[in-house]
C-alpha cells in the first residue's frame, strides 16, 4: 500500500526473531498467547493451593494455633481471589486462545497485539495483588471483600487496597480479551460456518466472553468506589456519610452471579467436546447444549441476591430470587441430560480425557444440587455461612470448572505440543484428585449442617467436627498428590515422548484437520466447512445420512467436498488488523511481533502501582501509557516489505 | 441509476463471516461494556439520591440553566461529529478537518463547564467527601467526563490526520468508530442530565435531617 499515514519513532527495532526472551514479549501468536496464560495461571494454580493446603493444616485438629486468625483471613482471602481470577478465568483463556481460531478455522484472533495487551495485563494484575504478601498485609476481607467490612474504618491496612486495584487491572485484561474473542467468532469463521455450525466449545468461549464483557464492569465500579472510600474518604459505603452497607453486596453479585457462570461454561464446552469425541457420537441436542447456555447466561443476571437471602431484603425479594434460583437449575439439568444422552448408545473409550469428563457430569451434578437446596430463603437461612456453602461451589468450581479443565488439558495436549500425556500417570492423576477431591469436601456438607462456620480459624473441642476436619484435611492432600503426579506427568511425557499426530483421538472439529502442534499460521489452507462435525462428516462421509435426515442442515450440493474450489486460497480471512494486506496474492501474512502491548500494560501496571503509593507514581506511568498508546496505533500491522 | 449512486457510498462489505468490519464491531461491543459501567453508577446515584445527612443538597446547589447550556454544546458536537464524518467520507478534506475541530472545541467548551461546575461547587463547600450526594454526583460526573476527555483528545488526533490527509473517504471507518464513541458519551450525557440535574434539581434534606422535620 502506498498510502499516507502518521508514523512513530521506534525505540527499539521491532522484534522479529521465532525464538528467544524478545519473541515472547513481542509475541502475537494466539498459540503463544495461550501457552503464557497456561503457564502463568497453572503458578497461581500452585500458589492458591499452597494457601489451602495451609488452612486445611490449620483446621486439621481442634483449637490448632498453626495460623493466626490474621493469617487465616488472609489465606482464605487470597486463595478464593486467586483461585477465581488467577487460575479458573486465565486457565479458560489459554483454552480460548488456543483453541478458538483454530476450532473456528482462522489464522489467528481478530485483534492478536490486544490479545498480547490481554495477557501482559492479567500478568501485572497478579503481580499486584500477590505483591501484598510482601508488605506483610494481604487482603483480608474475603474474595466478595465486603464493604463497609472491607472499608478504611474496618481494615485500616493496604491490604484490600492491594486487592482492589488489582482486580481492577485484571478486569481491564478480561474485558479486552472478551472484545476479542467475541469479534473473533462472529466474524473469523471459515467459510460455510454459519454460527450453528461452530464446535460448542466455540459457543461456550462466544457466551461467557459475553458475559464477561458485560458483568466485568460492574465488578470495575464497584472497586472504584471501594477505592475511592478508601484512598479518597468519599462515602459509597459509608453508613455515617450516608451511604449503604447492603450496597456493596448487590453490586459485586450483580457482577459475581454472572461471574460464577463466567467460571463454569467454559468446562462445560470442553466436556462437550470430549463426550462426542469419546463416544463417537455427535453431541447429543446441539441446539438445546447452545440455547440452554445461552439461558444460563441471560437468568444468571437475575439471581444475583440468593447470595444475600439473609440480609434482609423481604420476603417479596427473597421469593422472587428463590424463584430465579430454582428457574436457573433447569437449563443446566438440560446440559446434564444432553451429555448423557451423548454417552448413551456411545461407543466409549476410557482414557483420561473422558474420565475427567465424566467425572464432571457426577461432582457437578452434586454441586448443582446442593445450590438448588440453598436456593430456598429457609434452608439457606440455615446454610449461610457454614461450610455446607463452602461444600457446594468447590463441588461446582474444583468437582466442576477444574476437572473439566484437566479433562481439556489431556484431551488438547496432544494438539498443543504434538506428543500425547502419559495415560498411566493421567489416570493416576484422575483417581486421586477425585478421590481425594471427595474426601476433602463432602464431609464439609455435614459439617456445615452441624453449623460449622466457615472463614473462622479454628473450632472449639467438643463440637464433633475433628475427624471429619482431619478426613478433609488429609483429602485435600491427596488432591495435592494428584497434581504433583500431574506436575510429573508433564515433565515424564516431555522426556519420553510418546507422538501423537494429527488427529490421535479420531476428533470432530477442525482443530485436529491441522498438525500437532500446529504451524504459525495454523491452517496450509483455511478449510470449507459444510456440517456440524465437519471434520469428522468428512473422514467418515458415510455417516453422514445416519445424523442428517433433511437437506436443511446441509449446504447446497455443488460446494460439496471440494477443495479445490477457489475460495479456499490462503488469504487471511479478514482479520481485523490484516485488513488491507492480502490484495490480490495469496502468500500468507500474519500480523509482526509488537512490543507495545508490554509497554502499555507495563503503564497500567505502574498506574495501578501508583494507587497503592502515590500520585507520583501514577504520573509515572502514564508516558508508558502514552507510548504504547500512540506507538501501537501508527505501528502498521506488518512492517512493509 | 440513483441507486447505483447510493450503493457507491456505502462501505464496502468486509471480507468477514458477518459482513461487518471487526473493529466496528469491537467498538459496538465495547459500548455495551460501557452500559453496565455507567449502568451501575447511575444506578448507585438513584439509590443513593435523598440520602445525604448533611448539606449542600442539590436543590441548593445545581445550576439547571448553566448546565442546560453546557448540555446543549455537548449535543451540538453530535451535530458536528455527523458532518465530519459526512464530509471526510465525501472526500472534502477541509469542511471535514473544520467540523472535527469544532467537535474538539464543543467538547473542549463542555469539558471547562464541567470544571466551572466543580471548582463552584467546591467553593459552596461540596465535595466528594462532603455526603452522599457528593460522592455520587462528582464520580459519577467525573468518569462521564473522563470518557468527554479521551474523546476531545481521539478527536483532535482525527483532525489532525484529515488535516495531514491520513484520514481520507478511504479509511473514514477511523473517524466513524470514534464518532460511535463520541455520540455514545453524548446518550450517556443525557441521562445523566435527566436523573442528577432535572430529577434531583428539587431535592432537599431528606426527612427527619435538617430544619423540615415532618410529622
Amino acid at each position: 500500500m502506498t498510502t499516507k499515514s502518521l508514523t512513530f519513532p521506534q525505540a527499539f527495532p521491532r522484534p522479529k526473531s521465532s525464538s528467544g526472551i524478545w519473541s515472547w514479549l513481542g509475541t502475537v501468536d494466539h498459540k503463544r498467547i495461550g501457552t503464557m496464560y497456561g503457564i502463568v495461571s497453572f503458578i497461581w494454580f500452585i500458589v492458591g493451593g499452597i494457601e489451602a493446603m495451609l488452612m486445611r493444616l490449620q483446621l486439621s485438629s481442634a483449637e490448632n494455633d498453626l495460623i493466626g486468625p490474621e493469617a487465616y483471613n488472609q489465606l482464605f482471602t487470597m486463595h478464593g481471589t486467586t483461585m477465581v481470577f488467577l487460575v479458573i478465568m486465565p486457565l479458560s483463556a489459554a483454552f480460548f486462545n488456543w483453541l478458538i481460531p483454530l476450532q473456528i478455522g482462522a489464522r489467528d484472533v481478530a485483534f492478536p497485539r490486544l490479545n498480547a495487551l490481554s495477557f501482559w495485563i492479567f500478568l501485572f494484575g497478579g503481580l499486584i495483588i500477590n505483591a501484598s504478601w510482601i508488605t506483610g498485609n494481604a487482603p483480608n476481607g474475603g474474595w466478595f471483600g465486603y464493604a463497609p467490612n472491607s472499608g478504611a474504618t474496618f481494615n485500616p491496612g493496604m491490604g484490600m487496597t492491594y486487592w482492589v486495584v488489582g482486580l481492577n487491572v485484571l478486569g481491564v485484561a478480561s474485558i479486552a480479551a472478551g472484545l476479542n474473542f467475541i469479534v473473533t467468532i462472529l466474524n473469523m469463521r471459515a467459510p460455510g460456518m454459519s454460527m450453528f455450525k461452530v464446535p460448542i466449545f466455540t459457543w461456550m468461549t462466544l457466551i461467557t466472553s459475553v458475559l464477561i464483557v458485560l458483568a466485568m464492569p460492574i465488578l470495575a465500579v464497584a472497586g472504584i468506589m471501594l477505592m475511592t472510600d478508601r484512598v479518597y474518604g468519599t462515602h459509597f459505603f459509608n453508613s455515617l456519610g450516608g451511604g449503604d452497607p447492603v450496597m456493596w453486596q448487590h453490586i459485586f453479585w450483580l457482577f459475581g452471579h454472572p461471574e460464577v457462570y463466567i467460571l463454569i461454561l467454559p468446562a462445560m464446552g470442553i466436556v462437550s467436546e470430549v463426550l462426542p469425541t469419546f463416544a463417537r457420537k455427535p453431541l447429543f441436542g446441539y441446539p438445546f447444549v447452545v440455547f440452554a447456555g445461552a439461558a444460563i447466561a441471560f437468568m444468571g443476571w437475575f439471581v444475583w441476591s440468593h447470595h444475600m437471602f439473609t440480609v434482609g431484603l423481604g420476603p417479596a425479594a427473597n421469593t422472587a430470587f428463590s424463584i430465579s434460583t430454582m428457574l436457573i437449575a433447569v437449563p443446566t439439568g438440560v446440559k446434564i441430560f444432553n451429555w448423557l444422552g451423548t454417552l448413551w448408545g456411545g461407543n466409549i473409550r476410557l482414557n483420561t480425557p473422558m474420565l475427567f469428563s465424566i467425572s464432571f457430569i457426577a461432582m457437578f451434578t452434586i454441586g448443582g444440587l446442593s445450590g438448588v437446596i440453598h436456593a430456598s430463603p429457609p434452608t439457606d437461612a440455615q446454610q449461610q455461612d457454614t461450610y455446607f456453602v463452602v461444600a457446594h461451589f468447590h463441588y461446582v468450581l474444583v468437582g466442576g470448572a477444574l476437572l473439566g479443565i484437566f479433562s481439556g488439558i489431556y484431551f488438547w495436549w496432544p494438539k498443543f505440543t504434538g506428543y500425547f500425556l502419559n495415560e498411566k500417570l493421567g489416570i493416576a492423576n484422575w483417581a486421586l484428585m477425585l478421590i481425594g477431591f471427595n474426601l476433602q469436601f463432602a464431609p464439609m456438607h455435614w459439617l456445615g449442617m452441624d453449623g460449622m462456620p466457615r472463614r473462622i480459624y479454628t473450632y472449639a473441642e467438643n463440637m464433633g467436627w475433628e475427624s471429619s476436619n482431619l478426613a478433609s484435611t488429609i483429602g485435600g492432600f491427596i488432591l495435592a498428590l494428584g497434581i504433583l503426579v500431574f506436575i510429573i506427568n508433564v515433565f515424564y511425557s516431555k522426556m519420553n515422548k510418546v507422538i501423537a499426530g494429527n488427529d490421535p483421538w479420531d476428533g470432530r472439529t477442525l482443530e485436529w484437520a491441522t498438525s500437532s502442534p500446529p504451524p504459525v499460521h495454523d491452517f496450509d489452507e483455511i478449510p470449507q466447512v459444510q456440517y456440524r462435525d465437519d471434520f469428522w462428516f468428512k473422514k467418515y462421509p458415510e455417516t453422514i445420512s445416519e445424523y442428517y435426515h433433511d437437506e436443511h442442515d446441509l449446504v447446497p450440493k455443488g460446494a460439496l467436498l471440494d477443495d479445490e474450489t477457489e475460495e479456499a486460497s490462503p488469504v487471511v480471512s479478514g482479520g481485523a488488523e490484516g485488513h488491507g494486506d492480502d490484495h490480490g496474492h495469496s502468500a500468507i501474512h500474519l500480523p509482526d511481533m509488537s512490543y507495545y502491548p508490554f509497554i502499555l500494560s507495563f503503564g497500567v501496571a505502574i498506574i495501578g502501582a501508583g494507587f497503592l503509593t502515590n500520585t507520583y507514581v501514577i504520573g509515572a506511568g502514564v508516558p508508558f501509557l502514552l507510548w504504547g498508546l500512540f506507538g501501537w496505533s501508527m505501528e502498521p500491522v506488518n512492517d512493509p516489505e | 441509476m440513483t441507486q447505483a449512486a447510493a450503493t457507491e457510498h456505502h462501505a464496502p462489505v468486509e471480507n468477514t463471516s458477518t459482513g461487518l468490519n471487526s473493529r466496528k464491531l469491537m467498538m459496538w461491543a465495547f459500548l455495551g461494556s460501557d452500559v453496565m459501567f455507567f449502568g451501575a453508577f447511575i444506578a448507585t446515584y438513584l439509590v443513593y439520591r435523598g440520602k445525604s445527612l448533611v448539606g449542600p443538597y442539590p436543590s441548593e446547589i445545581l445550576d439547571i440553566p448553566i448546565t442546560s447550556v453546557s448540555t446543549f454544546v455537548l449535543l451540538m458536537s453530535s451535530l458536528a461529529m455527523v458532518l465530519g464524518l459526512h464530509y471526510v467520507k465525501e472526500g472534502q478534506k477541509n469542511k471535514g478537518t473544520i467540523w472535527i475541530l469544532i467537535v474538539v472545541v464543543l467538547g473542549a467548551v463542555f469539558m471547562g463547564f464541567q470544571f466551572f461546575e466543580f471548582k463552584t461547587f467546591a467553593h459552596e463547600g461540596l465535595t466528594p467527601r462532603t455526603n452522599i450526594f457528593g460522592t455520587t454526583f462528582f464520580i459519577l460526573t467525573g468518569i462521564h467526563g473522563a470518557h468527554v476527555t479521551i474523546g476531545v483528545i481521539w478527536m483532535a488526533i482525527l483532525a489532525y490526520g484529515s488535516h495531514k490527509g491520513t484520514l481520507r473517504s478511504d479509511n473514514s471507518l477511523d473517524l466513524e468508530i470514534a464518532g460511535l464513541y463520541w455520540h455514545f458519551v453524548d446518550i450517556v450525557w443525557i441521562v445523566i442530565f435527566t436523573v442528577i440535574y432535572l430529577i434531583s434539581a428539587t431535592d432537599g434534606p431528606p426527612l427527619g435531617v435538617g430544619p423540615t422535620i415532618v410529622h
